[in-house]
This record gives structure tokens, C-alpha cells and sequence, in this order.
């Protein structure tokens, strides 16, 4: 294509066990967003670096080309890429707190990649770094400056990174998951933000996510990426509303959205790894319209409309069958309801204050939060990072001291903390923690530590108790051998389904879940969201559930208590609050959620 | 507790470096008292006490009687309880006073004060020296992971740790001293002078201290640097196109180098074991022989002065290493 940014023509990245990427073909035109989306696994780190010219350790690049701004960025020696690399393509790391220099202030950190471009005694290095910051509307004041990374918040920290990718003006930001950890409202900024950017310095963006709902509103364009193949390409709109690969049509079924509160659909199965992909259509062991010919070889790209390619054999079926197709389950909608109903009432907050002492300050953390929650009822925390939920989460547990108020289980009033409860007390609330790293005991296998609270708070025998833990890891979908294995073993979504399985282990009435499905990409996330509400049918497991996701929210929660200042500014069955929020507090929240934009055409066309 | 950054905000506090000076230093102090009872405890429930030393050597025919055993007890303070002489040791050493040897009845003090600043010499200069080059080659040998400078001096100091000092100081007298005749081989130093006085003599036990001591220090500070080269910071630095020089000056050194200091530490506490076995070899006049001596005559005022000595030593260094870390360390200096 003439007058593009970024070209990829027909890359391969291989490793010894077989390619990362194979025939990938994109292009990024100037001022353009496009987005790549794919399941953890896909190839989407692999395709970021590749337009930097670089390849994962241990992989080479062993055909085609990748050219920016008509610099040839593969094959060219190491000082020649340098020159290249944050001048003419920049790129947005994942994670912010590990890409950014401990030991270095962090005016400098920016001023630092300015420098790597100019002359050392050029003095516009300077207010370029300077200009930078406040293109990342970060404040420009020395104090702020002279800060090292730790001593600002994630939403600066990911600017900082923000800001050294721009302070060179390059031509092409390549952005690797740049939102993941993000709560909603830093996220929106942010995407608000790149916007800007990429109208005011006219670079091209190519924006690397797992995330659809994020990039549907910022993309011009997307490409879906699956085990390292583009398997379908073109404008936003059309992508969305008429998908026309499987896979991106489950993709996007799989995402939960605020405005429909009809539960999402599970999409089974993983991304084979490399070395043990099909010889055929890679999507095959996943797809509803599998036949013979697409295991034969990998089908080719083709156009279905203007910029729009899909490789699949079966495009034209796509988007009537794939909904019902037999892999794909839809959860059980949750029973609407629309009030809390006093009789069945079985877990009430009161007047909770709860706050947290560090050396110096005191922060207050809930200040009078009150609510119920019904037998089988789920119930919604909602409110930006530090409104104080986590808190409220280890308050009805008994793992933090409320300073005052009650948490009633049952009628009954439960001791402040967790020592003054008796076992059958503790067995009856289960927290699933935000982050399980913490709670995990690292020197225990998988197996142990979920078989430990069916023999301690329900007195199992230990064969029992290793029998249901088995039981209950394949209920969230982990295998068998990870019984065996170490928490330091796992990945992070794999150690968040197996908090779930502990804390189901103890067979409680309440679960209290804290943040359970930021760690996790759609398809599992659609999994757990899926076994919980079986649960809850079958076992009328009541649920207190803390998530910025509102289309998980909406997807799981019956009514939603929306917090602001350690106190419950808004409830409201889930519907009522999502579509017509009254409170400030609450119109910010669900502003700020990233949704599929096209869903409602998606859903006038699909069979549902 | 919630992120926030008026929490973690650095600027604003009050001095953090210097209260953890503070608290680190009186940490310190406090390790310092239990140190010494330990010391005294251990030393005092050696088998067999001074007196049954004593009365063996003197009697040619085995031990004495029990009566004179216990008279000899009674003159030697040994009959009272040992917290009371426990105290009277820690009152004795705060006015520098460490008591008198069962056997020469000397004190101490006279004892053991020119030796241990032989010692101290000898140790301190194979620290001043180790430092450098420990610090110097580990970084750069772990910058350069995996290409031949680094095979080389990974290499070498596998080999050099795995050599017993003994062996690696018996190697050193027969090449310098005894072939190439460069060297003394034994390092005499008159009573009443400084071993620093006559240079020449430290040169071979420094040297087999440091060939010792240099594989393993070299090869933990490499293993910190490498570690940091692989850090995400140090490959997104690179990803933005700064010149390498920068990269490993700015990005990986000022990492590397606090928790290298800190592993450090852990080598040069380890010297004050291995010098013992330097300085039998060269017959260097510093604790070792003191030390082999009160402890086969259950001189147990000498042993307990050395003891301590040596213990507080290696608290000190500790405490040093931990205090240049938080200098080094940001997110340690600034208390977040
Ligand atoms: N250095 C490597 N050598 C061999 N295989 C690798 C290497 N790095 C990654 N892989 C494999 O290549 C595939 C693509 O990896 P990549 O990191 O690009 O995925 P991703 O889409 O970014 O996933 P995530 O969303 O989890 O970050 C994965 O199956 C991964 O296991
Ligand atoms: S090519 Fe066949 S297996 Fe692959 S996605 Fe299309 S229909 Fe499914
Ligand atoms: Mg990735």
C-alpha cells in the first residue's frame, strides 16, 4: 500500500520448535490506530517487537520484511537499528513498574531518550522531554520531576512510558497491553489521551491488546491474530458488526457488556502452543464449522469487501452459525430481580467504618457502608481504585479490623475478625482474594492447599478432601497435573482459578471475590463467570462480587452498590444503575468502561 | 491498603535515609549485646575448664586432686554462677579491660593487641583490594554474559573458588617465592613493628586470601549484573534506542551495584574464617596462632576477647553494606 507508515510483508519468526509468526501481512497508514487483538499466546508480543526489529531470545525472523517509515527495520545491523529504534518507532511496554529504570528520577527517564537521539550538548533536549510530559499530561513542575518511579501512582507511571515513547516524535507507537492493570477510569484517560496524540503529531499507532472492548473505540482498524496468523483484517465497524472468522466472532461474543445483561458466551479451549499447531486451519480443534477440507493446509487470506480479508474456508457461514454451534455454551442468564427481599436476607452490612493506619496518615477506607445480600443473590461492589472495596471484601471476611459497624451472616452478628468466628462461621463466607499471590502458601502444591479447608473447616477425611480438590480444579478448568505443581509454577490466571477452587473448597454460602477476572483473557474469564453461575443455581452460592469490569458485572450481578468516598453513594438492580445511573459518581464509572461499540448491529444479526 | 500516591510520595517526609541510619546503626548495637552473650555462653561450655587445663599440664601424673581442682576453680573466679560472670566480663570489656589469660596470666589486652592489628591489616587490605576487583570484574563479566571475556573470568573464578586456601598459598610461595625467589616466603614481623613497615611480606597472604575469595565474590556480583541486564527497564532502554555505554552506566550498573555490596558483605565476613588458615601458612604473627593456643589451653579470656572481636567485625561490616545499599537503592533511601 503507498503512502503507508509501517509495512509487514509475509514475516515468519521462528523458534527451534516451530514459527511464532507465519505469512503476516499489515500495514499502518499515517494517523491511523490499528489494533491487534488475539488470546494470550497468539503471537501479538511477537508481532510488537517485530515492527521494532527485534525477535523474542532464542527466535529469528526467517522470512519477509518489516519497513517504517521506508527504513527497513529486520536484517539491518544492530548500530543501524539504534538509530531507528524511539526516533522513528516507539514502543509502550505491558507493564510500567518493571519498564521503567529503579534508579532513575523521572524527568530524567525521559529526558534520557531524547538524549539518545541529539547531540549530548543540544539544549532542546530538554524542552523536548519537558514538551513530552505535558503531551502526557503529566505535571511538568521539578518537584514532580525529581520523583523516582515508585513514588508515583500506575496511571502516572504508564504516562512516564507514554511520554519516552513520544518525546522523539516518531513516526510509528507500537503499544503492547497498555491498559491491563489499569482500572476503568485511568484506562479511559488514557485512551482518550492517545487519541489526541495521534491527531496532534499525526503518528501512526499500532495498539497490541487481548482487550477488544478497549480497542474497539480507539481502532481504525483491527486484525485478529491467531496462533501467529492475521485470520481476519479490516475496518473497525465492519469487523465488529460482521465478523466474518469463528474465532473473531467468538472473541467477541466472549466479551461481556454492560448494556447487555445476558451473560456472555464461554469460547472453550486454548491457543495451541508453538510446535503442536495443526498442519491445517489452526482454529480447527476450536471451530463449530470444522470440515475435512480445512485441516489440509492453512486457507489463505481473501478479500470479503473493501479491506476486509479473512482466512477461513467457511467465511460466508460465519456470524448465523458459529452462535449456536455445539463448542459454544451460553451461560445462564441471571434471574432478574429487583429488590432485596427481607425474608431471604442472609448477609447483612451495617454501618461499616473501616480505615487504614500507615506511620504517618490514617486513610479512611469505608465510612458508613451498609447493604444485604439475598440466599443466591449477587451483589456488586463498584468504584474506582482506592474507593475502598478490597477493604470492605477483608471486613466481611474478618481479615480486617472494622473500626465500627456489623456484619450479620444468617441473623446471627460475626465477630470482628476472623479469630473471634467459629469454624462453621468462617466456612460459610470464602474470600477469593484480588491478588492470590499473596494468600498462596508458595511452599505448598496446588493439590494441598485446595484439599486444606474441606479437612480443617468441614472435617473431610484427608482422601476425601484430596478427591474433591481434583473435582474442583477440573470445575475451573485446570488439568490434573497442576495438583502437583507450586504456586510460583502457574500463571497468573491460572493461580486466580486456583484461589477459586480453594475457596469452593470450604462449600460456602457466601463468596466474597475480589477483582477474580482481571488476570484472565476472555475465553477463561468466560469459563470461570460460567461456573459461578452454574453454582449459584445449583447450590444457591450467594455472591458479594468487586470488579471494574462492567461487563462482567453486568453479566453476573443482580443488583450493584456503586461506592465513592468509603460510602454506598448508589444501588440499584444492575440494569437500572448500568443504563441510567443517577449519581455523579456512578455516570463517571460507566462512562469510563470500555464497550463494544457495534455490539448492538452484532446482535441484530446474529441468532440469539 | 489502596494504591495512592500521597502515601507513597517520597518528598515531604522527614530525613528517611537518616532515620534508617539510625535504626540500623542501634540494630546494630543491640546485635552487638546478643553477639556477646552468645560468646560467652559458647566459650563457657567448652569441655573441661581452665583449672582442669592448669592442673593437667602442671601434674605430671594425670589431673589433681579434687580438692585442688576446686581451690584452683576458687582462685580463678570459675566457681561463681555465669550470669554473674557474664556481667563481670561486660562490665570489664566496657572499660576496655578483657581480663587476664588463665595461662601466661598476662592480660589480655597485651596478648592479643599487637596481633589483632596485624590481623586487622591484613584483612583490610585484601578488602580494599577485593572490592574493586570483585565489583569491577563481576559487572563487567555480567554485562558481557556469555561471550568470551566472560567465559574467561567465569572460568577463573570457578576454579579459584573451588582451591582450598592452603593449596592456593602453597601454589603462591612456589611460584614467587621459591622459584621466581621474588617474595619472602614467610612473613616475620619483629614484635613492636607494623607489618606495613615491610610491604613485601602482606603481598603473598593477600594474595592467596584474594584468589580465594575473589572466585565466589566475582561471581555473585556477576549473577546480580546479569540478572539486571535481563530486567525489562534495561531491554525497553534498549528498545529506545540508547547507545549501550548509557544503557550499562545508567540502567544496569546503579542496579546491580547495591544488592551487589550487599552479597559482598557475605564474602568479606567469610575472610575473617579463612585468614587463620593464611596466616599458619605463612607463620604471619596475627590472631590465628593466639587463637589455635587459648582454645587447646581453655584459656577461655582469650578465646572470648577473639571470639568477640571477630564477631563484631562481620556485625560491622553487615551494618556498613546494609547502610551503602540504602544509600544506593532509591526506593530504600526514600522509605517507600
Ligand atoms: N523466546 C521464545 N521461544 C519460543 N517460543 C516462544 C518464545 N517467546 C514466546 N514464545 C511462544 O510464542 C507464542 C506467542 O508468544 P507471544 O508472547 O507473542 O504471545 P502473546 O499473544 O503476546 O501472549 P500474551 O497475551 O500472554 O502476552 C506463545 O505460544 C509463546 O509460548
Ligand atoms: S477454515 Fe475451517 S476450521 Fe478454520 S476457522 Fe474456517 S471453518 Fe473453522
Ligand atoms: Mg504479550
Amino acid at each position: 500500500m503507498t503512502g503507508a507508515i509501517a509495512e509487514v510483508v509475509g514475516v515468519r519468526v521462528e523458534a527451534p520448535g516451530g514459527a511464532l509468526l507465519d505469512h503476516v501481512d499489515l500495514t499502518v497508514l499515517p494517523g491511523e490506530v490499528l489494533g491487534v487483538v488475539g488470546e494470550s499466546g497468539s503471537g501479538k508480543t511477537t508481532l510488537a517487537l517485530a515492527l521494532l526489529g527485534e525477535t523474542p531470545p532464542g527466535t529469528r525472523a526467517t522470512a519477509g520484511r518489516v519497513t517504517v517509515a521506508g527504513t527497513p527495520m529486520l536484517h539491518v545491523t544492530p548500530a543501524e537499528r539504534r538509530q531507528h529504534l524511539g526516533r522513528i518507532v516507539a514502543y509502550v511496554p505491558q507493564d510500567p513498574v518493571l519498564a521503567l529504570n529503579p534508579a532513575m528520577r523521572v524527568g530524567r527517564q525521559v529526558a534520557e531518550v531524547a538524549r539518545a537521539h541529539h547531540d549530548r550538548r543540544d539544549e532542546t533536549i530538554d524542552t523536548r522531554a519537558m514538551r513530552a510530559l505535558r503531551r502526557a499530561e503529566l505535571p511538568g513542575d521539578p518537584s514532580f520531576l525529581r520523583r523516582w518511579p515508585h513514588q508515583i501512582s500506575g496511571g502516572q507511571q504508564q504516562r512516564v512510558t507514554l511520554a519516552q515513547a513520544v518525546v522523539n516524535e516518531p513516526r510509528l507507537l507500537v503499544l503492547d497491553e497498555p491498559t491491563t492493570g489499569l482500572d476503568v477510569i485511568t484506562q479511559a484517560d488514557l485512551l482518550a489521551q492517545l487519541r489526541r496524540l495521534r491527531d496532534e503529531a499525526g503518528c501512526g499507532i499500532l495498539y497490541v491488546t487481548h482487550d477488544i472492548a478497549a480497542v474497539a473505540g480507539i481502532a481504525d482498524r483491527l486484525a485478529v491474530l491467531y496462533a501467529g496468523r492475521v485470520v481476519e483484517e479490516g475496518p473497525t465497524s465492519t469487523l465488529l458488526s460482521q465478523p466474518r472468522h469463528p474465532y473473531t466472532a467468538a472473541l467477541i461474543d466472549a466479551v461481556p457488556d454492560p448494556r447487555r445483561a445476558r451473560g456472555s458466551a464461554g469460547l472453550p479451549g486454548v491457543v495451541p502452543p508453538v510446535g503442536a499447531r495443526p498442519s491445517g486451519c489452526s482454529f480447527a480443534p476450536r471451530c463449530g464449522l470444522v470440515e475435512r477440507l480445512c485441516l489440509d493446509a492453512p486457507p489463505p487470506p481473501a478479500h470479503v469487501g473493501t479491506q476486509h480479508r479473512v482466512a477461513c474456508l467457511n467465511s460466508e457461514r460465519t456470524g448465523s452459525v458459529v452462535v449456536s454451534a455445539p463448542t459454544v455454551r451460553r451461560v445462564s442468564t441471571p434471574s432478574p430481580r429487583t429488590s432485596p427481599s427481607p425474608a431471604n436476607t442472609l448477609l447483612v452490612v451495617e454501618d461499616l467504618h473501616a480505615v487504614h493506619r500507615t506511620r504517618r496518615r490514617q486513610v479512611v477506607a469505608a465510612a458508613g457502608i451498609s447493604f444485604s445480600l439475598d440466599r443466591d443473590e449477587c451483589v456488586a461492589l463498584l468504584g474506582a481504585s482506592g474507593s475502598g472495596k478490597s477493604t470492605i471484601a477483608r471486613c466481611i471476611v474478618g481479615l480486617h479490623r472494622p473500626t465500627a459497624g456489623t456484619v450479620r451472616l444468617g441473623g446471627t452478628i460475626l465477630g470482628r475478625s476472623v479469630r473471634h468466628r467459629r469454624r462453621d462461621q468462617r466456612r460459610r463466607i470464602q474470600l477469593v482474594p484480588q491478588n492470590p499471590a499473596d494468600t498462596l502458601d508458595p511452599s505448598r502444591t496446588v493439590g494441598e492447599q485446595v484439599a486444606r479447608p474441606a479437612r480443617i473447616l468441614r472435617r473431610r477425611s484427608a482422601r476425601q478432601a484430596v478427591a474433591e480438590a481434583v473435582e474442583l480444579l477440573d470445575q475451573v478448568r485446570l488439568p490434573t497435573a497442576v495438583a502437583a505443581r507450586r504456586p510460583g509454577e502457574l500463571s497468573g490466571g491460572e493461580r486466580q482459578r486456583v484461589a477459586l477452587a480453594r475457596a469452593l473448597a470450604a462449600r460456602p454460602e457466601v463468596l466474597v471475590c475480589d477483582e477474580i477476572t482481571s488476570a484472565l483473557d476472555v475465553s477463561v474469564q468466560a469459563v470461570v463467570l460460567d461456573l459461578l453461575a452454574d453454582l449459584r443455581t445449583e447450590l444457591g452460592l450467594a455472591m458479594v462480587f468487586i470488579s471494574h469490569d462492567l461487563g462482567v458485572v453486568a453479566s453476573v450481578a443482580d443488583r450493584v452498590a456503586v461506592l465513592a468516598d468509603g460510602r454506598v453513594c448508589e444501588t440499584g438492580p444492575t440494569r437500572e444503575v448500568l443504563e441510567s445511573p443517577r449519581t455523579p459518581v456512578a455516570r463517571q464509572l460507566v462512562h469510563a468502561a470500555p464497550r463494544l461499540p457495534y455490539r448492538d448491529v452484532a446482535d441484530a444479526t446474529s441468532v440469539s | 491498603m489502596p494504591r495512592d500516591p500521597l502515601l507513597t510520595a517520597g518528598p515531604g517526609r522527614h530525613h528517611p535515609f537518616l532515620m534508617l541510619c539510625i535504626r540500623r546503626s542501634l540494630a546494630g548495637i543491640a546485635a552487638t549485646c546478643a553477639v556477646s552473650l552468645l560468646v560467652f555462653v559458647g566459650t563457657d561450655l567448652l569441655p573441661g575448664d581452665a583449672a582442669d587445663v592448669i592442673l593437667t599440664r602442671s601434674a605430671s601424673s594425670g589431673g589433681g586432686t579434687p580438692e585442688q581442682l576446686a581451690a584452683l576453680r576458687a582462685e580463678l573466679g570459675l566457681d561463681v554462677p555465669w550470669p554473674q560472670r557474664y556481667l563481670g566480663w561486660i562490665g570489664g570489656l566496657l572499660q576496655g579491660d578483657l581480663g587476664s589469660s588463665l595461662v601466661s596470666g598476662r592480660s589480655v589486652t597485651d596478648v592479643i593487641g599487637s596481633r589483632l592489628g596485624n590481623t586487622l591489616v591484613l584483612a583490610g587490605t585484601a578488602t580494599v583490594l577485593l572490592v574493586p576487583v570483585a565489583v569491577g570484574l563481576g559487572l563487567w563479566s555480567g554485562i558481557r554474559q556469555g561471550r568470551p571475556g566472560d567465559r574467561v573470568v567465569s572460568g577463573v573464578a570457578v576454579a579459584a573458588q573451588a582451591l582450598p586456601e592452603f593449596v592456593a598459598a602453597t601454589l603462591l610461595i612456589a611460584v614467587f617465592a621459591l622459584i621466581a625467589g621474588l617474595l619472602p616466603a614467610v612473613s616475620l614481623v619483629p614484635p613492636g613493628t607494623s607489618p606495613l613497615a615491610r610491604p613485601e611480606i602482606l603481598v603473598l597472604p593477600v594474595l592467596s586470601l584474594l584468589s580465594v575469595m575473589a572466585g565466589q565474590s566475582i561471581r555473585m556480583v556477576r549473577a546480580r549484573t546479569s540478572e539486571v541486564v535481563r530486567a525489562d527497564f534495561v531491554r525497553v532502554a534498549r528498545l529506545h534506542g540508547i547507545p549501550e555505554r548509557r544503557v550499562v552506566w545508567r540502567y544496569v550498573v546503579p542496579n546491580a551495584l547495591g544488592p551487589a555490596l550487599q552479597l559482598l558483605a557475605g564474602s568479606i565476613s567469610w575472610l575473617v574464617g579463612g585468614i587463620v588458615v593464611v596466616e599458619q601458612v605463612f607463620a604471619y604473627p596475627g590472631i590465628s596462632h593466639e587463637l589455635v593456643q587459648a582454645i587447646i589451653s581453655r584459656d577461655v579470656p582469650v578465646v572470648q576477647a577473639l571470639a568477640f572481636a571477630m564477631a563484631v567485625c562481620t556485625l560491622a561490616i553487615y551494618t556498613l553494606a546494609d547502610l551503602l545499599v540504602v544509600a544506593l537503592v532509591p526506593k530504600l533511601r526514600t522509605g517507600g
